[in-house]
């Protein structure tokens, strides 16, 4: 007997490109029949299923087949644009295949709907009801569970306010609660770490821990390779919308590091985005390697984007996290206007204070209100610097600097300086 | 349209748990009966929501629910009634007007519902699946709770007019669900072309008064010639609305050849709207 969770068979979404553009209006619609009737006829005399594909359509996905088996902990990795969300959105059948099959056996839940269906006027208690029978709960199962959710929400006494009076993290934590306690034998888990703070992002992943330990198959998406390694047994990596390679975690997530280090990505895929970050360095000072900094002197960062269309009103963020995934340094920039062709951003810093070792930089492109491009800089930065810190461990903190101290006695007195150079 | 539909059925496998099998295939409709049944819960907990949320937003609350029927009936027993001299068939203009704002307004507040409803549960359709017919068909529910209020001021009136009702009652139950089935069926038309095309839900307010004309709420279908009833009744509500005339008053037009176009109307309405809503089901998470 077959014991699958996942059975993914020749999978594929065919998506129009621009479809969320086109005919969003009826009068734009009545316009195009009237304007050019001829290609309206045309267009809808084609038999359906059969229609061309022309330049218009893109498969988002295509040819996937995977097997997953109750119990495993599989990470989906790939970059942007490759179709980790399409199959994500698949299994969950939010959106429907264009060809091929996929079989889930069990209850599908994800951490990635956290809070849908909301609503500001109904109390926490109505709002748990009502979330849970959107999640799929019957009203028997969120009455049993509903005293544990309350608990594990800690909103206590509010649970019988207005939503609307609750906040950001109090309603966080109550979506959570609900979330939480669905007991999906399948979990989809699609990049919780880029929502929420420290606090909530550990929460999801104590979660999926307990998830894991319990026997559940989960279905992981992130671009924190150290979350993979440290999660995932088996790795999916997914480029251009086909598997790329499927496998061991450290094999794959080491193959698939290579690949972006070196720029060895699927090339079509990278010209049907608007924007693609394609590489980082440290410019000065010039080390051994590009990647590692061992002074601190200036520091002037580079990285390059490549542009494929225009980019108007553009917004860029970058921000630099620690292994634990603590934010060290961020900085945001706005009404950036890029034409097509490859852009270096520069960023210098007088020094870089931070204790030795290994740093993750994260940079987005922004257009208006919708994301372009987000990448975690691969390969991640060392810092190697000479320690200037406290002889004692447990008085090491996250910076790493040189200092000056000074003693003065009487107001004409010597002056005592120490330095710890 | 070469849209590709997609079908998922349920089986039970030799483990003990449902397998879902999510496959590429063209289907025609969108009514999965065991699967709506299973997500009835669904259902219920979205009627529920929307009736609390009415209820706690508006200062009058319930009050609406009479106030409107009320403030209509008023004006038109005024006006057509005791200015322009429409012919009520012996009824009281206040009882002639209000048994025919009873289903017409629950009708219209309907269809401005189901025209909102996809757009309105964006964020859930894109990252949930549920069966999306779930949506229309519980746009048209919570107006019942104002039918049955309104039905209550509506029992006064006839005390006050001394109107007892004949065995015609008993049909109120059948003209009620052929309301209930107008709603669903333009509902699933209107909220699946505003999922597609954004400007609907702007020609709708006038859809609504346009169709109230071609309704018999400020008339009687008396006036429609007899041979051209048939084609009166096409428009469903013109069945409902004389329909509820007559069993609740027992004056008015039994039901003839027009109740059958309507009813005839109606099965169409909803089975084209349910191969249509299907036809764009597919997509809704790809384009709302």
């Amino acid at each position: 007997m077959n014991n699958f969770a996942i059975q993914v068979d020749s999978l594929g979404k065919r998506y129009r490109i621009g479809e969320r553009a086109r005919y969003r209006t009826i009068r734009d619609r009545l316009a195009n029949i009237l304007t050019s009737p001829a290609r309206w006829l045309k267009s809808n005399a084609s038999i359906p299923g059969t229609a061309r594909i022309g330049p218009k359509h893109i498969w988002a996905l295509r040819n996937v087949s995977f097997e997953m088996q109750e119990g495993e902990v599989v990470g989906l990795i790939g970059r942007n644009g490759a179709g980790k969300t399409t199959l994500l959105k698949i299994l969950s059948r939010v959106t429907q295949p264009t060809e091929g099959t996929a079989e889930i056996r069990g209850r599908v839940g994800s951490l990635l709907e956290v809070g849908t269906g909301f609503h500001p006027e109904l109390t926490g208690r109505e709002n748990t009801y009502l979330n849970g029978a959107i999640l799929g709960m019957g009203k028997r199962e969120i009455e049993r569970k509903f005293d544990n959710i309350v608990a594990f929400s800690e909103v206590g006494t509010f649970i019988d306010t207005p939503l609307k009076h609750y906040s950001t993290g109090m309603q966080m934590r109550l979506a959570f609660a609900v979330a939480a306690h669905f007991e999906p034998q399948i979990l989809l888990v699609d990049e919780v770490l880029a929502v929420g703070d420290i606090a909530f992002q550990k929460k999801c992943l104590a979660k999926m821990g307990e998830v894991a330990s319990a026997g559940r198959t989960i279905v992981f998406v992130t671009h924190q390779m150290n979350q993979i390694r440290r999660l995932c047994e088996k790795v999916i990596w997914v480029d251009g919308g086909t598997i790329r390679q499927i496998g061991p975690t450290a094999e794959v997530v080491g193959a698939y590091e290579a690949a972006m280090i070196s720029g060895n990505t699927n090339e079509e895929v990278d010209r049907n985005v608007k924007a693609r970050f394609l590489s980082w360095e440290i410019v000065e000072p010039r080390g051994e390697s590009a990647h590692v900094l061992s002074s601190l002197e200036p520091v002037t960062v580079r990285i390059s984007l490549r542009v494929n269309q225009p980019v108007k009103r553009g917004h860029h963020g970058i921000a630099l996290f620690n292994t634990d995934r603590q934010l060290m340094w961020a900085w945001a920039t706005d009404n950036l206007e890029l034409e097509p062709g490859i852009h270096s951003f520069t960023y210098t810093f007088p020094m870089l204070p931070l204790r030795p070792g290994a740093y993750f930089w994260q940079a987005s492109l922004w257009e208006d209100k919708e994301l372009l491009e987000i990448w975690d800089f691969l390969p991640e930065m060392n810092i190697a610097t000479q320690v200037h810190q406290h002889p004692r461990d447990e008085w090491n903190g996250i910076l790493n600097m040189p200092c000056e101290f000074t003693v003065r006695e009487s107001e004409e007195a010597s002056v005592v300086t120490r330095t710890s150079f | 349209m070469a849209a590709t539909q997609t079908h998922a059925s349920l089986a039970v496998s030799s483990v003990d748990l449902p397998v879902v099998r999510i496959v590429s295939r063209r289907g025609w409709l969108a009514l999965d009966m065991p699967e709506l049944w299973a997500y009835r819960e669904l259902l219920y907990f979205f009627v529920w929501r929307d009736i609390k949320i009415r209820y706690k937003q508006t200062v009058i609350g319930a009050a609406w629910a009479v106030l409107q029927p009320i403030l209509t009936m008023l004006v038109f027993s005024l006006f057509f009634g005791k200015l322009a001299k429409i012919p009520s068939g012996g009824l009281p203009y206040p009882i002639f007007y209000y048994s025919a704002l009873l289903p017409w307004m629950y009708f219209s507040t309907a269809m401005q519902n189901a025209t909102n409803i996809v757009v309105e549960h964006q964020r859930v359709i894109t990252k949930i699946y549920f069966p999306r017919v779930v949506l229309p068909i519980s746009s048209v529910l919570p107006g019942l709770l104002d039918f049955v209020i309104s039905f209550g001021v509506f029992i006064v009136m006839m005390a006050y007019y001394r109107i007892v009702p004949t065995r015609a009652v008993l049909w109120l139950p059948a003209f009620m669900l052929l309301a209930i089935l107008t709603s669903l069926g333009v509902g699933l038309w209107l909220s699946a072309l505003n999922a597609l095309y954004r400007d609907v839900r702007y020609v709708v307010p006038f859809l609504v008064q346009f169709w109230m004309f071609a309704s018999p709420v400020a008339y009687p279908s008396s006036l429609v010639p007899a041979k051209w009833r048939w084609l009166y009744g096409l428009n469903p509500m013109a069945g409902v609305i004389e329909g509820f005339r007559w069993s609740l008053t027992g004056h008015g037009q039994p039901p003839d050849i027009l109740l059958v176009a309507s009813s005839a109307a109606v099965l169409l309405l909803v089975f084209s709207g349910l191969v249509y809503y299907h036809a764009v089901e597919g997509t809704m998470a790809d384009v709302v």
